[in-house]
């Protein structure tokens, strides 16, 4: 998609014809996300229009008991140590960040009085800074009242190396300073088009200056407040047993009127993804249930006891398959799969192009992931005009065969293809998780018929997603012919998600695998594109860059997107819940509520 | 009796050091590490996942993390949770009186099952009850907790809707009301483990009544014109416990240790569950805690048993 048609459809959005979700439904579809397309509407002047979020209870409190339960336990309360999703989850609870972000890439003001824009001299002419005012009135659980200087205390105690903070890639290259009690402003080095990320969403919890300010740095972890937390949120802190529970209650003074309309909240953790859907869905024990990694067939029959329903929210994850452009059974200097090789079979781009035919996304989404999964969101999905004609997915097995055929790999005695004596067999490797052992099958099966021997191996996760230097079966190490994972995209923005293909960001020996960019796939007109888009102001500019990054990525058939995973819930029938698939499942607790 | 004990414990003490090391190298050499989450996200620069590495000492060689382990663990200092970053003796402590709860009163339960069970079949030997109770005992031990967990809530919690399959530590009733509430949600977990346990002290105590029950003595009782439940009582049951209470304080350690499925099943916050919690998060410090305390209760228990054994039965001389 080009830059003119981007701009004709946001002039479509402008002018009423094309609803913003739909249009934020097609920059999903070309492998944008949510926030990002907001971020383009908003710049080309057509204001954020946060979604309304209905809430009926004329007052705050009386909605009893609320029950949550987290099949991973919650082991932290700080936002700004959480490792995992379910962390952030635990923190969302107490603490707050300055603005979320809706399903369609709204910016939603929590502790900021107004989003910054133009109109409003929020964000300067030249991208490179951008102020905040907070909402006045906000207090602590403590009683004391929020101010500038927490937020900038935020920013001084993620950025700190020895704090340890998982947030600091959000802090480290930004500035924040105090402008009056109540507004900072964040500088940025150069000049950012994406500036909503420090202090937005999961990463942006604003921690109390007074509380923390003794424990900044080295002795991160010895802070009482770790362990009970003092935030803004719709809940007080009551008692918390890591790897267990999490207790709160109702805080009086909470900052918007007439929320939170739960008296007390218990959030219990443990257990396994398949009871704790059945304890919301069948028993109607729990009110909620996170992430229910469960098979969309269990799920349909637990929902049939009709005491809740499954809520399914689109994110930006997308499983993908990816081929190495290297080659893993040759050692140079060292290292297998380096970048002084090319791979024997899939440099071959028919090779590549008869695999991307193979793989049936339809039957992986109708089998294996049922309403969890949509198939390659990134490019099938997407309206007849956007569909360019190079990056069309399809399921067709003789197709594959001709292209082989064509390319001269010719059927051996054993029905396995070869050409210059090199058969067509390669392994093809992931983790050890059902739907993907299944997803494995279903390629091997189809590659089998267009005369390609797959052999499959799984490494367990913990394995498999470590980055253990030793161990050759991690991801990263790519030791492989082909492999299959999920990408997560933390950030809403794609300019460290693209850098994966990035030619400097190559896993390499050298850097200890750290590197980014694990296919090894390089293209020299990727990184100039890329080096644009870093620089590229205009929003509009800088998101047809990207998609034309995602095209000739996955146009190279080297990167397969299968499916786009959706995150998953169950809810109680009683209870209504509001849901972003860009920020924490819990990002409006304080408006949960439950029909009498 | 008294040398004998203290020569027991300085032997366990290398082997208690011999214990740790193997535990120690085992888990450093085992794949997998606890930053692996932050390694497929990109919001984590590498050089900060590096940082922490070097912080948490992951990166020195196995044995000088071995010492430095070994010299803080005797100034009583256990170290932290890499996943929660607090302190390990103060994550065990929060889950002991849990374990202690459930896994107790599972044992409790297995004993008042096993003894007038066993002992009942004994004296009867190959009866229509005896029958039946040595059936039961099989299919008892031979159905892994898992599945009778399963089994149970799947009656007692999606059927009949009676009992809760969620355990939580933190009861917000008082009063009566709490011991209702504490009571109901343990009958699933206990009966599960109880009945486990049950079934094999069951077969030991109904083969040590029988091994008794026909020596020359007891046919003395008998013939002395003592009543039955006297002879049984007083002579017969007695002595055929003393292989029942070794076999018991042996099982002591697990107590403490936790029921690992069990917990993990019913969501019960033990020391069971949080040993799995600790591996599937390569949480190194927690497992190595929990191991170790583990195996040192079971050497205590080991020379408990051994010393409770002589003290019942004096035939068994020390040396």
């Amino acid at each position: 998609m080009k830059e003119r048609e981007l701009r004709d459809l946001i002039a479509d959005v402008k002018t009423g014809r094309l609803s913003r979700r739909a249009f934020v439904q097609r920059m999903i579809a070309v492998g944008l996300t949510a926030p990002m397309a907001g971020m383009m509407l908003s710049q080309s002047g057509v204001a954020m229009a946060a979604t309304a979020i209905p809430y009926k209870p004329a007052k705050a409190g009386g909605g009893g008991l609320l029950k949550l339960l987290y099949w991973q336990a919650i082991t932290l309360l700080n936002p700004h140590f959480a490792i995992g999703t379910k962390d952030q989850e635990g923190s969302r609870i107490f603490y707050e960040p300055l603005a979320g972000w809706d399903g369609e890439g709204n910016l939603v003001p929590v502790l900021a009085a107004e989003i910054p824009s133009k109109e409003n001299d929020g964000l300067s002419e030249d991208g490179r800074s951008v102020v905040w005012k907070l909402k006045r009135g906000v207090k602590w659980h403590d009683g004391k009242p929020l101010t500038a200087d927490d937020v900038v205390f935020t920013w001084e105690y993620a950025r700190t190396p020895e704090t340890a903070t998982v947030t600091i890639g959000s802090y480290k290259d930004v500035k924040v300073e105090k402008i009056d009690d109540f507004t900072v402003r964040v500088s940025f080095a150069k000049p950012t088009p994406y500036w909503a990320d420090a202090f937005v969403g999961t990463y942006g919890m604003i921690i109390p200056k007074h509380l923390f300010a003794d424990y900044i740095g080295g002795k991160s972890r010895d802070a009482p407040t770790n362990l009970k937390p003092v935030g803004t949120g719709p809940y007080l802190f009551v008692d918390f047993k890591p790897g267990d529970l999490v207790l709160a209650k109702r805080n009086p003074d909470y900052h918007v009127p007439n929320r939170p309309h739960f008296d007390t909240l218990e959030v219990k953790g443990g257990g396994d993804a398949v009871s704790a859907a059945r304890a919301v869905l069948q028993t109607g024990e729990y009110d909620y249930a996170w992430n229910m990694l469960v098979e969309d067939e269990i799920l349909q029959r637990l929902e049939s006891a009709g005491k809740g329903t499954v809520r399914i929210t689109p994110s930006g994850n997308v499983e993908f398959i990816m081929l190495n452009s290297t080659d893993p059974a040759v050692e140079v200097d060292g290292e297998r799969a380096s970048r002084k090789t090319r791979h024997p079979l899939f440099s071959d781009p028919a090779v590549r192009q008869a695999i991307g035919l193979l793989i049936d996304r339809a039957s992986i989404e109708k089998f294996i992931y049922g309403r969890a999964g949509v198939a390659t969101a990134n490019f099938l999905n997407n309206p007849e005009r956007f569909r360019s004609k190079n990056t069309k997915f399809e399921f067709n097995i003789e197709k594959a065969n001709a292209i082989l055929e064509a390319a001269g790999w010719k059927k051996g005695a054993d029905g396995v293809r070869a050409k210059d004596g090199k058969a067509l067999k390669f392994v093809f490797q992931t983790s050890i998780n059902a739907p993907r052992q299944k997803t494995q099958a279903i390629v091997k099966q189809a590659c089998q018929k267009a005369g390609i021997d797959v052999e499959l191996k799984s490494v367990v996760g913990s394995v498999f997603f470590s980055s253990d230097t030793a161990n050759p079966d991690t991801y990263p190490h790519f030791y492989c012919d082909a492999q299959m994972y999920n990408t997560t995209m933390p950030q809403a923005d794609p300019q460290i998600f693209m850098n994966q293909y990035l030619s400097w960001e190559t896993a390499t020996r050298e850097n200890k695998w750290q590197g980014r960019n694990v296919s090894r796939w390089q293209s020299k007109e990727y990184d100039e594109i890329y080096k644009q888009a870093e620089q590229e102001l205009d929003a509009v500019k800088r998101a047809a860059m990207y998609i034309k990054l995602n095209e000739m990525v996955v146009g190279d058939n080297y990167i397969q997107p299968i499916i786009s995973r959706a995150r998953v819930a169950a809810v109680k029938g009683s209870v209504t819940a509001h849901f972003s698939g860009w920020d924490n499942d819990l990002w409006q607790l304080a408006s949960w509520y439950r029909e009498a | 009796m008294g040398k004998y004990t203290v020569r027991r414990l300085v032997i366990a003490l290398p082997s208690l050091l011999g214990i740790s090391l193997i535990l120690f190298v085992l888990l450093a050499l085992a794949p997998g590490d606890p930053f692996g989450e932050l390694a497929t996200n990109s919001n984590i620069p590498p050089e900060i996942r590096e940082a922490l590495r070097v912080k948490f000492g992951i990166d020195d060689p196995i044995l000088i993390r071995y010492v430095r382990w070994l010299i803080a663990m005797l100034h009583g200092d256990w170290g932290f949770s890499f996943a929660s970053r607090i302190n390990v003796d103060q994550l065990i402590l929060q889950r002991v009186p849990t374990t202690l709860f459930v896994v107790g009163s599972s044992q409790i339960l297995a004993l008042a099952i096993a003894l007038p069970v066993g002992v009942y079949a004994a004296m009867r030997p190959y009866s229509i009850f005896d029958q039946i109770a040595n059936t039961m005992a099989f299919i008892g031990f031979s159905l892994p907790t898992f599945f009778t967990g399963l089994l149970l809530i799947l009656i007692f919690s999606v059927n009949l809707g009676w009992l809760p399959f969620v355990y939580r530590a933190d009861i917000a009733a008082t009063g009566w009301q709490w011991y209702w509430e504490s009571f109901k949600q343990a009958i699933m977990p206990v009966a599960v483990l109880g009945l486990f346990q049950a079934a094999s002290y069951t077969r030991y105590v109904r083969s040590a009544v029988l091994d008794v029950i026909r020596l020359d003595y007891v046919t003395t009782a008998r013939s002395k014109g003592l009543n039955e439940a006297k002879v049984i009582i007083k002579h017969v049951v007695r002595n055929a416990l003393i292989p029942v209470v070794t076999l018991v304080a042996l099982q002591m350690p697990a107590v403490f240790g936790g029921a690992i499925v069990t917990e993990q099943i019913f969501r019960i916050p033990g020391i069971g569950s949080l040993l799995i919690t600790a591996i599937l998060a390569n949480d190194t410090p927690v497992i190595m805690a929990v191991t170790f305390v583990f195996a040192c209760l079971v050497v205590v228990f080991n020379l408990m048993a051994d010393i409770i054994y002589g003290w019942l039965d004096p035939r068994i001389s020390y040396r």
